[in-house]
């Protein structure tokens, strides 16, 4: 459904920054495929390119088979956009952006209601108010609702959940799972590691390059990795006295505790508590954890970093 | 509803739910008007007068009267010197001085060839001349009355001498130069801000990602503004018809027709200005600075063109308000008709032909 092969983009500044590099990517229709990085990461300049927004530099990327640069205007009939900003008319209310956009598709909000409807239901209530007025939530259900007025074949979603409050960004991913199954392809990006899971593939995508593609549960178990948890009240006293440790391949705060990366993936961390205590902090305890996404993510991160710099 | 019906009103809703801008664009014509028909009739009327009496006869004192009489001029007092006009000038106490030569009645009566002269104060040029006319009228209607049933020939004349400004250029009538002014102000500015602010709130990445062509999304943009800015010439036509008693001599529907010509060029020259950039300050600051001040400049209803330096002159050829000025000051002072002002209207027609042009080979199908 959507393939990109050798794609990059710079963007001119002194000295040029590499946005995309080197992409390639195969997204199978029906798929709903995450795009997870940080800011920064080139996620939105990938969104920007496939949504016919931009021109790559080098490379080739193809939506439902028709080249982004050349065939543009046979792929925006058939896509929808939600940018990661809110892009629909602050000044306009509720109903009347949703029917601007179905008449800028040539179609109206009863041919398509079905699609938009489990969404929509819930901003009905406030039709007639200004779309600047909404809520986060609820500006993201306006701007999903009119992504899809249009039934497209391919979704785009850049971020469609920052700055959105828990719950909303919950029903948001039910939402989703509730498109997947109408056929709709579905690439959506999110700085959110534990949304991740909710997909059916993910790319992990960092300074415009990809690190894996797999699904969620794969990325997690294919980690051989040897990690601890190690929680104490003195955390970052912790993280200075670990990092660069001897044996030690990483550390990664994790809010109130600190995953601790062993290089030996058979050696048992319990030294680690025993170390900790030793040097001062008498609370220190350890355990053995799996790793998740994030996990896999940053470690992947700090040793491409190593490689890097070596 | 078809596709280009929904962007128009569209565009409608964003220009009618902006109130403040809305009572800005409306209220700007309507303020400028007022500033300019009042001062103008402000300073006409009751105009200090001094007569320099030399004749001290009855008929110098009966026009002295007749002078006074009139709403246009106070006599302020008699002199017997002329050189005490100088200072009068000067101090501002007198705008204007009358001087009336000895032996006057003497003189209108056996048909000698009278001179009166005035020495008016030819700083403000308006005003000097607007004076000129008043008084010349005045006089001759005084002649009129005192010798009409001798059936003379014209035997009292006015000789004007203008100080301080004696290359005194004739009177402008600001209702062309406003409807010039307030048409590129709305046209230009707010159709290159509107389109701007799209792009700036990421409106147009949205419109962009769907099957719109382009000069939908342009022309949706230029229609209600269009009919803005023609209703923006009727409230300015109705307010100095009816308010300043300015007459509209030539044909109105080429009157209209020719400004609507000129809003188009505008509107052109506003999506012109929307292509090159994607920030609305910068667009206001194009439009303000960039459009504004030469079309204030080089417009020719602030400052005569003919009086420029050559430069200047050629300069002013590139800026279409002047030649809507010129086309409108024909059809509405001077009441000519199509012939004249055809040429004014081929080089708008020009202008607006190259900004569409160049707005549609530059409007981006895509982000930057």
């Amino acid at each position: 459904m959507i393939s990109v092969s050798q794609l990059s983009k710079y963007y001119s500044a002194k000295p040029p920054v590499v946005a995309l590099d080197n992409i390639n990517l195969e997204i199978e229709e029906g798929e709903l495929f995450g795009l997870i990085g940080p800011d920064g990461a080139g996620k939105t300049t990938l969104f920007r390119i496939l949504t016919t927004l931009m021109v790559p530099d080098l490379g080739k990327a193809t939506v439902m088979g028709w080249d982004v640069v050349n065939d543009y205007d046979k792929i925006r009939k058939h896509i929808g956009y939600m940018p990661g900003r809110f892009s629909l008319y602050q000044d306009l209310s509720v109903i009347e952006n949703l029917e601007f956009y179905a008449t800028l598709f040539n179609t109206t909000i009863e041919e398509n209601y079905h699609l938009i409807k489990p969404i929509y239901e819930q901003i009905a209530p406030f039709k007639d108010r200004r779309a600047g007025a909404l809520s986060g939530g609820m500006k993201q259900k306006l701007a999903l609702s009119c992504a899809l007025i249009h039934k497209p074949k391919v979704l785009f979603l850049d971020e469609p959940t920052t700055g959105v409050d828990v719950v909303s960004r919950k029903e948001f991913w039910q939402m989703l799972e509730g498109l997947k199954k109408e056929g709709i392809t579905i690439l959506v990006s999110t700085p959110y590691m534990d949304e991740a899971s909710m997909c059916d593939r993910i790319a992990l995508i960092h300074e415009g390059k990809i690190l894996q593609v797999a699904p969620p549960h794969q990325i997690a178990a294919s980690s051989s990795a040897n990690l601890w948890e190690v929680r104490s009240e003195k955390i970052y006293t912790a993280l200075q006295l670990l990092d660069g440790y001897e044996g030690i391949q990483g550390v990664f705060p994790f809010g109130d505790c600190l995953h601790v990366q062993l290089t030996d993936p058979t050696v048992d961390g319990t030294f680690i508590a025993a170390w900790l205590q030793r040097a001062g902090l008498i609370d220190a305890t350890v355990k053995q954890i799996q790793p998740g996404i994030e996990d896999v993510f940053l470690m992947q991160l700090s040793s491409s970093q190593k490689h890097q710099a070596s | 509803m078809s596709t280009f019906k929904s962007f128009v009103k569209k565009e409608v809703r964003h220009i009618l739910r902006d109130r403040k801008t809305l009572l800005v664009l409306l209220g700007m014509p309507i303020v400028q008007i007022i500033l300019f028909g009042f001062a103008l009739s402000n300073e006409v009327k009751n105009t200090v007068i001094y007569v320099a009496d030399l004749a001290h006869d009855e008929m110098s004192a009966s026009l002295i009267q007749q002078i006074d009489a009139s709403k246009y001029f106070d006599v302020g007092g008699v002199i017997t010197q002329t050189s005490e006009a100088d200072a009068l000038l000067r101090t501002g106490k007198a705008k204007v001085v009358m001087v009336v030569p000895t032996r006057f009645s003497e003189d209108l009566q056996h048909q000698k060839e009278v001179t009166l002269q005035l020495l008016t104060d030819g700083t403000n040029p308006n005003l000097a001349s607007t004076v000129n006319t008043y008084l010349s009228i005045i006089v001759r209607d005084f002649r009129n009355r005192t010798l009409g049933d001798l059936k003379l020939p014209m035997a009292l004349k006015v000789e004007p001498r203008m100080l301080y400004n004696p290359q005194l250029k004739g009177e402008y009538t600001f209702v062309p130069g406003v409807i010039a002014m307030v048409l590129m102000i709305i046209c230009v500015l707010m159709t290159s801000v509107s389109i701007v602010k799209e792009k700036e709130l990421g409106n147009m990445e949205l419109v962009l990602v769907s099957p719109t062509r382009p000069h939908i999304v342009i022309l949706s943009k230029a229609i209600p503004y269009f009919v803005l800015g023609l209703i923006l010439v009727t409230v300015i036509l109705l307010m100095s018809r009816f308010l300043l008693h300015i007459p509209i001599r030539g044909n109105l529907l080429l009157l209209y027709g020719v400004s609507a010509l000129f809003i188009i060029t505008a509107l052109s020259l506003g999506l012109v200005i929307s292509t090159i950039t994607n920030s609305q300050q910068v667009a206001m600051l194009i439009s303000l600075m960039g459009m504004m001040l030469p079309t204030i400049m080089f417009g020719g209803f602030m400052f005569p063109i003919e009086n420029m330096p050559l430069p200047m002159q050629v300069i002013s050829n590139i800026i279409p308000a002047k030649w809507f000025y010129y086309a409108i000051n024909d059809i509405m002072i001077k009441g000519q008709g199509f012939a004249a002002v055809r040429f004014d209207v081929l080089i708008l027609f020009g202008f607006t032909l190259l900004f569409l042009f160049i707005s549609y080979k530059k409007f981006n199908i895509r982000l930057s």
